[in-house]
Parts: structure tokens; sequence; C-alpha cells
């Protein structure tokens, strides 16, 4: 495994990983779902690339979306959900931002977000769904006429149609498919040879992957052959779906990384209210991403305490017993 | 002094409502802590499941979130979103989802979105997550809800999660061939919805709470002339729920 030669030109760093595969005005997808697998190592080097004019697509997220929200780094999102869980209901940057008309944003629910990526993956260019008739989603666009003139926009939120192969009245709802520029996942397994392993929940991070012209992953460990290929069944993505491979141990945190590490509620409390004010939540930025200068500078600021506090019990998958207030 | 919390009460009123071996698509908090109390006190064989795709978690401790490693762990099957939602739209399955919501109207129709103009509001929330889809689909619908005045409203701001649509049979007319809001727990009562019109009326009080503060905290006119007391919540219930469900007392203490 020694230098992982089938992979040695897709191992990099996050600087190198963000230089190269997300320029400005990249349509990104992110992996992970509210405060579990956000691939937080790479947001923050987005943040510190001063990448701009991101077109965030995604389902649930939560902490590395409001990070690149508040930083600046986003000027349009497609989104179902913007929330922590119990720690930020709402994400705050994030509702800041939509409330002082900062970005450019649409809704759509989680379930039609999933299947956008999907339809992406599989190469159609939109799939129907029963979810929607009667909500305020299928009332009301986010973009303008003119933002859905842009490539990467399309040119309508959805389309109702009758069901072809039926007689009678039978609508259906048609959404556009997503093909992300970039998507950027945090696993917690790499094998030596590029392919992919998630523990716990994908969430839809295996078709956003699909979807995407282009697959950054972040992982706890990069894994020998032997491990990898022993038990293929609980691989998820083949190594040519893959462009980059960076080895970030917690680089997750503070959100969760399933049966390596738990969230960090102290974390995760401490973050709502610095971004619940301006001018704290650039004190946090500076404290936390543009004043970092390595990943293990970064976990030496989150301190031995916390990451032992929040270390998870490998069989059980999270951190039992954890002060979680 | 009642001996118990606004969350335990609503969790027990709304474990009440669950038949054994439903199949419970959970949310986070106060529904969380309901989905769990079912299981452990009325519906043992009851499942209970998160958009996020954790199916039949342990739950040993209580998620802080639908995507909490908790409800990961201890499953049947650990899946995804789609899998999620092709469960909650099932047609073989009777599936109920538990929602909360910012604002309610008396159709059972929610809004999670946005208060104010929707491109401009003065307040914006998560939005919808699976909200929309699962009151799209899922079998019944129970939402809870704090019993604001501000949050029981005549008109939404933005309709997220479809109920009765307009009441009577628009919500069919949609296109919508099953579910609908089944009851509506909050802090003070559970509303159920009439048969004919779809309108909310008042089906329970908890003890401790009067009519004329519940008619006072709805910004419509509800029907209370079926309500009765709800029983509260038993010494041995509240054990399960304070030294099984939440020992911890992340939510129960509300």
């Amino acid at each position: 495994m020694i230098g992982c030669p089938e992979i040695a030109d897709k191992l990099m760093t996050v600087e190198q990983a963000v230089s190269r595969f997300i320029p400005d005005g990249s349509q990104l997808a992110i992996g992970g779902f509210s405060i579990t697998r956000n691939p937080m190592a790479l947001a923050y080097e987005i943040v510190r690339q001063k990448v701009r004019d991101l077109h965030i697509v995604c389902h649930s997220h939560g902490q590395a979306l409001d990070i690149l929200i508040g930083a600046g780094c986003v000027k349009r999102l497609e989104i179902a959900y913007g929330g922590n869980g119990r720690y930020a209901p709402t994400c705050i940057r994030f509702k800041k931002a939509v409330e002082r008309q900062e970005i450019e944003f649409e809704d759509y629910s989680n379930f039609q977000m999933s299947l956008r990526f999907l339809a992406g993956s599989l190469g159609i260019p939109f799939i129907p769904t029963r979810s929607g008739p009667g909500s305020d989603i299928l009332k009301y666009d986010g973009f303008s006429p003119e933002v859905r003139k842009e490539p990467k926009v399309a040119s309508r939120k959805y389309a109702k149609v009758r069901n072809p192969f039926r007689d009678e009245t039978d609508e259906v709802i048609l959404l556009p498919a997503l093909t992300p520029d970039v998507s950027i996942i945090h696993a917690q397994y790499v094998g030596d040879d590029g392919t992919v392993r998630i523990k716990g929940l994908t969430f839809a991070d295996v078709e956003q992957a699909k979807a995407a012209d282009r697959v950054i992953v972040t992982c706890e460990e990069i894994m020998p052959r032997s491990f990898i290929r022993e038990d293929p069944d609980q691989n998820c993505l083949p190594s040519f779906f893959v462009d980059a491979i960076v080895r970030v141990p917690y680089g997750a945190h503070p959100t969760a990384c399933f049966n390596f590490y738990d969230y960090d509620p102290k974390h995760l409390t401490a973050y709502h209210e610095s971004a619940s004010d301006d001018r704290k939540f650039q004190e946090y930025l500076q404290a936390w991403v543009y004043g970092i200068p390595s990943w293990e500078k970064y976990l030496e600021k989150v301190g031995i305490d916390r990451i032992l506090a929040i270390k998870a019990n490998p069989t059980i998958g999270y951190a039992p017993g954890l002060d979680r207030k | 002094m009642t001996g118990f919390s606004d969350n335990e009460m609503m969790a027990i009123a709304a474990g009440r409502l669950i038949k054994d071996g439903a199949i419970v698509f959970a949310g986070t908090g106060v529904s969380m802590l309901a989905a769990t109390a079912a299981k452990r006190i009325f519906a043992p064989r009851a499942v209970i499941f998160f958009e996020s795709g954790g199916i039949d978690p342990s739950l040993s401790e209580i998620p802080m979130a639908v995507a909490d490693p908790r409800v990961m762990s201890g499953t049947s099957v650990n899946s995804g979103l789609i899998d999620a939602f092709s469960i909650a739209g099932h047609r073989r399955f009777h599936t109920i989802a538990f929602l909360g919501a910012a604002q309610i109207d008396r159709y059972g129709n929610l809004n999670s979105t946005c208060i104010g103009d929707y491109h401009r509001p003065a307040i914006r929330f998560s939005g919808s997550g699976g909200g929309c889809d699962v009151a799209s689909f899922a079998s019944e619908v129970i939402a809870f809800m704090q019993h604001e005045k501000r949050r029981f409203v005549e008109k939404l701001d933005y309709l997220t999660s479809v109920g009765w649509y307009e009441g009577f049979d628009s919500r069919k007319k949609l296109g919508l061939e099953r579910g609908g809001m089944t009851a509506v727990v909050t802090n003070l009562c559970v509303i159920k919805f009439r048969e004919d019109s779809k309108e909310m009326y008042l089906s329970e009080y908890f003890p401790g709470v009067s009519i004329d503060e519940i008619v006072e905290n709805t910004g419509f006119s509800l029907d209370t002339s079926r309500a009765v007391e709800a029983a509260a919540p038993s010494a041995d219930q509240l054990r399960i729920l304070r030294q099984e469900v939440d020992p911890q007392r992340l939510i129960c203490h509300v």
C-alpha cells in the first residue's frame, strides 16, 4: 500500500483538490446531511481559497453549507432544508443570507432533490414524482427568468404532465436532472485502489457523486486492497468515479462520521452563538478557518479532550453518553 | 404543577395514536420522543424510520437530528433518502409521518419555509426537508405544534406540506390518493379533523389546560363541542420516558 501506485495521480492535499477542481462559479453538490459527514476540511479550504459564486445544489444541509454561505462563497442555492437539527433548527448564516437577499435561492423537497441527482446519475433529462401537488414549492419560482437562462440552471423549476400510460387524468410532476460540476464527499474509507466505502447512511451521496463531472473524496483512512476487496458488498463507488482523494482524519468535524466520531455538541453550540452575530462570525472564521495553517493545527485547536469525548465506540457507531446539551 | 412536562404529555398523547405494527417516519425534537415512546409503551412492533435512510434503529439514545449517528445504530437496514421516501409512499404499507412546522392552518397544511414574502422573507426557516414529500404520500400525518396564535393561522405565509388542502375532497382532487393529516398534538391539546369538511376540531385538552386557553391561542374558530380531557401520563409511562427513552433529559424536560 505504500505509495498507493494505483491512485498516485488522485492522492492530493485539500489545497490541491480545491484549486484544481473547484473554480469560481462551479455548481457544487455537498455530501452528508445536517450534522453528519459534512466534508468540512474541503469546505474550510474553499473558504480559505476565497472561491466565489458557487451554485450549491443540496437536499438537507447543515454545517458545511452554512460556513460556505457565511464566508461569501455562495451566489446561488437550490435546497430542501438548511439546518443542524437541535443545534440550529435553521442554519444561521443561511437564514441571514436569505433574509438579507444576499443569495439567489430556490426551494425543493428532500425527495425531489434526491430524485434530481438520481436523474443526473442515470443520464436522463428529468424524472417524475408524485411529491408536491398543492405545495407552494410548485407555486413559487425562486430564480428569476434571467437566472433561468444560465447553462447550469433548468429553464423551468418543474413541469406537470399527464401520465402517458393511463387514459384517465393522472398528472405527475417532472423534475429537471442535476449534473453538478463537482461533488464533494467525506467517507470513512477509500481503498488503495480508489474504491469508496461509506459506513452508516449514504444519504444521496452516491447519486450526487455519479451525477457530477468531478468527484472529490476526503476520507478517514486509506485502506489496503485486502480490506476493501474482502467485503465488496460494503463499497458504494468504484474508483473511476473519483478524481481526487485526500486522507483527512476527523475531516467532518464538528459533524459526525459514523463509527469514527460523533458530532461535537460543544462546538456546534458555540458555532450557533458565533454565527448569530456578524462580527463574531468573522472572528469564528478567523479562528477556525483563515488562521489555521494546517489540518493538524485545526485538530490541535479542537483539543484532545474534545477528540476523545466524541470518539465513537466502533461497534455502536457513536459516542455513548456524550454530553449533547 | 402537574408532575410532567409539555413534551412528555405530547409524546404520550401522540404515542397513543400509533397502532401496533405501524411504520413511523419520525422527525426531530418532540416527534422523536413521541416515536420512541410509542414503540416502548404503546406499539412495540411499530417500526421507526428516518428520511435520512435509517430503518428501525435501536434508539438507545435519543437522536438530535434525522442524520444523527444514533439513527444508524442497531438498524435493520441503513440506506439513503431515495429508499426512505419510497418506503414512506409505498402502496403496501400503512405509514405514519410525524412533522413539525412554524405555522398550521385549519386544514392541517403546514409552513416550514418562511414568514412574509417568499423572496424577501421576514423570517426564513429550514424549508421542506422531507415534509412536502411525506405529506404528499404517507398514509397519515401527525403534526407537532407549539400552540400559539401566530402559529395557528387563518392563512399560511407559505404552504410547504399539504394537509387537507382546502378541505372536503380537495386533497384527492390534487391527485393525492391517500394520506392527509389525522391529528395535531400541541402543548395544550390533541386536535383532529372532521370527516366531511376536514376542518380541525378539538378532540382532547390536556390536564390543567382550559378550553378557553386553547381557543385564545388559536388564530381561527375551533369547534370544541366534542372535547374531552386527556388522561395524564401514568407514573409507569413517565418512568419509561425518563429512564429508558430520554435518560439524558435532552427533550423530556421542556
